[in-house]
C-alpha cells in the first residue's frame, strides 16, 4: 500500500469535500492536470471534477478578493498559494476584507474561504519561499489559522476547514507534504482533543509523569519528536508535547494544564525569534500559570534573519534537532 | 418620462441629499464621531444606476456609500443610528459610515477592494444560476489600484456578470485624475476585453437609460462591463475639507450641472414641496429615533465575529 503521507491526506480531504458539496470550488495558480500544483497536492482533482478547479492567473491578491465574495455569495471556495510567502501580497484581502465582513456587518454574513499555504523552509528555497508567514496573520481577529501535523488527520482538518463558516488560513509545512501521516508510534502515545481542530497530546512518559511540556505546531513537530525521543533515550527525560492544529485562536486552557503538572515549558516554532506565536504562549502562560512554573520558559525558534538559500546557512538559521535538545537542558539544569 | 416616475426619482435625489447636508451639520455640532465622505452633487448617479437594477441583485460600494445605500434601501432609519453609532444602526455602530451592510449591499472603506470582492459575488451569482448580477461602484481613485486590474481581468476571462459603475467626480481626495490616471478609463477596459461605455450628463434619465443598457447586457450576455459616470461632488472629499485644491469657479461652474436642481426645474412647485417636507420629516424622526436608541451592550460586542 502506499503510505498516507500528509499531502496525500491532504489531497484526499479535498476530494471529499469536491465529491460531497457542490458549493466547494478550488481555485490557484497552475492546480490544473496536468501540472497539478506547485507541490501537485490537487493533481487528478480537475479532471476528476470537471468546471470545480480554476487555474488562476498569477494575482494572489485577486484571487483571495474574488474567492471572498464568492464566499458571501453562497460558495466554498479553496485557494492554494503556489508558496505561502505571496500569502503577504494578499495581506489586505484577508486583514481588510475576509476577516472583517462577518464582525463589522454585526454578523450578518458568513465568508467560509479557505486560503491553503505551504510555508515552512529547509528545501533550499531562500528568502520568499520557506518563510513561515501564517505568524503576520495570528493577531487578526476573524481569521483562524490552522496548521496540521503528521499526528493529525489532515483529511479531516482540510474537511473542517472547507466546512468552517469563517474564513481559515490552513498552513501546510512543505516538508511535511512527503511524512507519513501515523497516529500511533512506537515512542509516544497519541490523544486528540477538542474537535474539530484537535489537539495532537504525545507523550513518552507512558503513564508517569512527564517532565517538560513541549509546545509546538506544524512542520517543528517531528523535529520535536525526534528531540524528545532522543532526551528520552540518553537522559531519561519523558515530556509531553503539545501540538494544537489550530493555532490561532489559540485555546491556552490544555496548554495551562499540562504546565500545572510538568511545571517546565518549552515552545517550538521555526519562524524567527521576535514577535512570534511561540513568545505569545510563553506570555499567557507565564501570566495564568506562572506560580506553577519551576522553570523559566524557553523558546525554540529560527533567527532573526531572512532564510538563505545554501543548505548549512539555513541549517544555521532555522531550529533542528539540537536546537530542541539545548532547549531541554536550559530548561532541566534550573 | 411619466410625472410619477419623475416624482418618485426626485424624491429618492432629494433624500440623499438632504441627508448627506443634515450629516454634516450633525457633524459641525459636534454630535457625529469619526468622518464621513458626502456625495452631495452625485445624487443622479447613485439613484440613476440602481433604479436600473433589480432588487434581487447585489451592490458593492466604497467609502462614498450613503446615496448608493439610500437609493437600494430607502432605510434612513437604520442609516442614521449607523452614522450615530447606536445599536440600531444597520451594522449595531461597528462599522459606521464607511462600512455598511443591508440584504444583498455591502461597502469597505478599502479603495477599490469591493470591485474586486463583488466580482467574486458575481462569479458565485452565476455558478448557483440565479440570474442576478452585481453592481459595484468605484471611484477614478480606483483605477490606480492593481487589485481592481486583477479582478477586472478574471471577469473578463471568467465571464463575470459584473457592472462596474465607475463615478468619475474627477478627484480623489485633494488629486485631480488628470495627476493620476495615465491613458484612459475606456481604454482600459478596451485592453481587457470588457464592454464600457461614458455618460457625460447631469439628466438622471440619461442616466437611468444607459444604466439599463449596460444592465441588459451584463444580464443577457454574463459578461462584465465599464460604465463610467461623470460627475462632480460639491462638497469636501470628508468632513474636514476647505477643498483648497480646486477653484470656487470651477465648483460654480459644476453647480450649474446641479442635477437635482435640473430635475427640479422639471416639477411642479407643489408636488416638489411635498416630497421635501416628506424627506425632511422623515431625516428628523430618524435622527430624533437615534439620539434616543442605546449604543450596542458592551457584552454583545464580540458576537459576529466567529460564527459557527
Ligand atoms: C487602500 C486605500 N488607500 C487610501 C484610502 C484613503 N482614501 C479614502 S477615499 C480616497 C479617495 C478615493 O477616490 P475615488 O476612488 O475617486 O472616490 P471618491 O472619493 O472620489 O468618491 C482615499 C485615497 C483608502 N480608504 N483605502
Ligand atoms: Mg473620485
Amino acid at each position: 500500500m502506499e503510505k498516507l503521507t500528509v499531502g496525500r491526506a491532504i489531497a484526499a480531504g479535498l476530494r471529499k469535500k469536491l465529491a460531497d458539496d457542490p458549493t466547494v470550488y478550488l481555485l490557484g495558480e497552475d492546480i490544473c492536470d496536468p501540472y497539478g500544483g506547485a507541490f501537485r497536492i490537487t493533481r487528478g482533482l480537475s479532471s476528476e471534477f470537471p468546471g470545480r478547479l480554476i487555474n488562476v492567473p498569477i494575482s494572489e491578491a485577486g484571487t483571495v478578493a474574488v474567492t471572498t465574495g464568492m464566499a458571501l455569495r453562497g460558495l466554498r471556495p479553496v485557494v492554494e498559494m503556489m508558496f505561502g510567502d505571496f500569502i503577504a501580497l494578499a495581506a489586505d484581502q484577508l486583514i481588510n476584507h475576509a476577516a472583517k465582513f462577518s464582525w463589522m456587518y454585526n454578523g450578518a454574513v458568513s465568508v467560509p474561504l479557505v486560503v491553503r499555504a505551504p510555508m515552512g523552509g529547509r528545501r533550499g528555497y531562500g528568502p520568499t519561499h520557506s518563510q513561515s508567514l501564517e505568524r503576520m496573520l495570528l493577531s487578526t481577529p476573524g481569521l483562524r489559522i490552522v496548521a496540521p501535523t503528521p499526528r493529525h488527520d489532515a483529511a479531516a482538518l482540510i474537511g473542517a476547514a472547507i466546512d468552517d463558516p469563517n474564513p481559515v488560513v490552513f498552513i501546510e509545512g512543505k516538508l511535511l507534504y512527503a511524512a507519513e501521516q501515523a497516529t500511533v508510534s512506537e515512542h509516544y502515545d497519541i490523544a486528540h482533543t477538542h474537535p474539530p481542530y484537535p489537539a495532537a497530546v504525545l507523550n513518552n512518559a507512558a503513564g508517569e509523569q512527564p517532565n517538560v511540556t513541549v509546545v509546538t505546531y506544524g512542520p517543528m513537530l517531528p523535529i520535536v519528536e525526534e528531540a524528545m525521543t532522543a532526551t528520552f533515550n540518553e537522559d531519561e527525560v519523558a515530556c509531553e508535547i503539545l501540538a494544537p492544529s489550530e493555532i490561532a485562536p489559540l485555546d491556552t486552557a490544555l496548554i495551562g494544564e499540562s504546565v500545572a503538572r510538568t511545571g517546565r515549558l518549552i515552545v517550538a516554532e521555526e519562524g524567527p525569534r521576535s514577535w512570534g506565536w511561540a513568545a505569545e504562549v510563553v506570555a499567557r502562560v507565564v501570566e495564568r500559570w506562572g506560580d506553577r512554573l519551576v522553570a523559566r520558559p524557553v523558546r525554540v525558534t529560527g533567527r532573526d534573519l531572512p532564510l538563505p538559500t545554501a543548505r548549512p546557512l539555513e541549517d544555521h538559521v532555522l531550529p533542528g534537532v539540537e536546537t530542541v535538545r539545548g532547549a531541554v537542558e536550559k530548561v532541566m539544569l534550573q | 418620462m411619466a410625472t410619477c416616475a419623475k416624482l418618485d426619482i426626485y424624491e429618492q435625489m432629494y433624500l440623499i441629499r438632504a441627508f448627506e447636508e443634515r450629516i454634516a451639520e450633525l457633524f459641525t455640532r459636534g454630535e457625529l464621531f469619526g468622518t464621513t465622505h458626502p456625495c452631495i452633487g452625485q445624487e443622479a448617479t447613485a439613484v440613476g444606476v440602481v433604479t436600473a437594477l433589480e432588487p434581487t441583485d447585489v451592490v458593492t460600494s466604497t467609502h462614498r456609500g450613503h446615496g448608493h445605500f439610500l437609493a437600494w434601501t430607502g432605510d434612513v432609519k437604520g442609516l442614521m443610528a449607523e452614522i450615530m453609532g447606536r445599536a440600531t444602526g444597520v451594522c449595531a455602530g461597528r462599522g459606521g459610515s464607511q462600512h455598511l451592510y443591508a440584504e444583498n449591499f455591502y461597502t469597505n472603506g478599502i479603495t477599490g477592494g469591493m470591485g474586486a470582492v463583488g466580482t467574486g459575488m458575481a462569479l458565485a451569482e452565476k455558478q448557483q444560476e440565479s440570474g442576478n448580477i452585481v453592481c459595484s461602484f468605484i471611484g477614478d481613485g480606483a483605477l490606480a489600484q492593481g487589485i481592481l486590474h486583477e479582478a477586472m481581468n478574471m471577469a473578463s476571462l471568467w465571464n463575470a456578470p459584473i457592472l462596474y459603475a465607475l463615478e468619475n467626480n474627477l478627484y480623489a481626495m485633494s488629486t485631480h485624475v488628470r495627476d493620476t490616471l495615465a491613458g484612459g478609463i475606456v481604454p482600459r477596459a478596451d485592453a481587457l476585453g470588457i464592454e464600457s461605455a461614458t455618460v457625460e450628463s447631469e439628466d438622471v434619465f440619461e442616466i437611468i437609460e444607459a444604466s439599463e443598457k449596460a444592465v441588459e447586457y451584463v444580464r443577457e450576455n454574463c459578461r462584465p462591463y465599464l460604465l463610467e459616470l461623470r460627475t462632480y461632488r460639491f462638497c469636501g472629499h470628508s468632513i474636514n475639507d476647505e477643498r483648497a485644491y480646486r477653484t470656487r469657479e470651477e465648483e460654480d461652474e459644476w453647480r450649474k450641472r446641479d442635477p437635482l436642481a435640473l430635475l427640479a426645474g422639471a416639477l411642479d412647485g407643489a408636488d416638489r414641496r411635498e416630497i421635501e417636507g416628506r424627506c425632511q420629516a422623515r431625516i428628523e424622526r430618524a435622527i430624533a429615533a437615534a439620539r434616543k436608541a442605546p449604543v450596542q451592550d458592551l457584552g454583545d460586542i464580540g458576537k459576529g465575529l466567529w460564527k459557527s
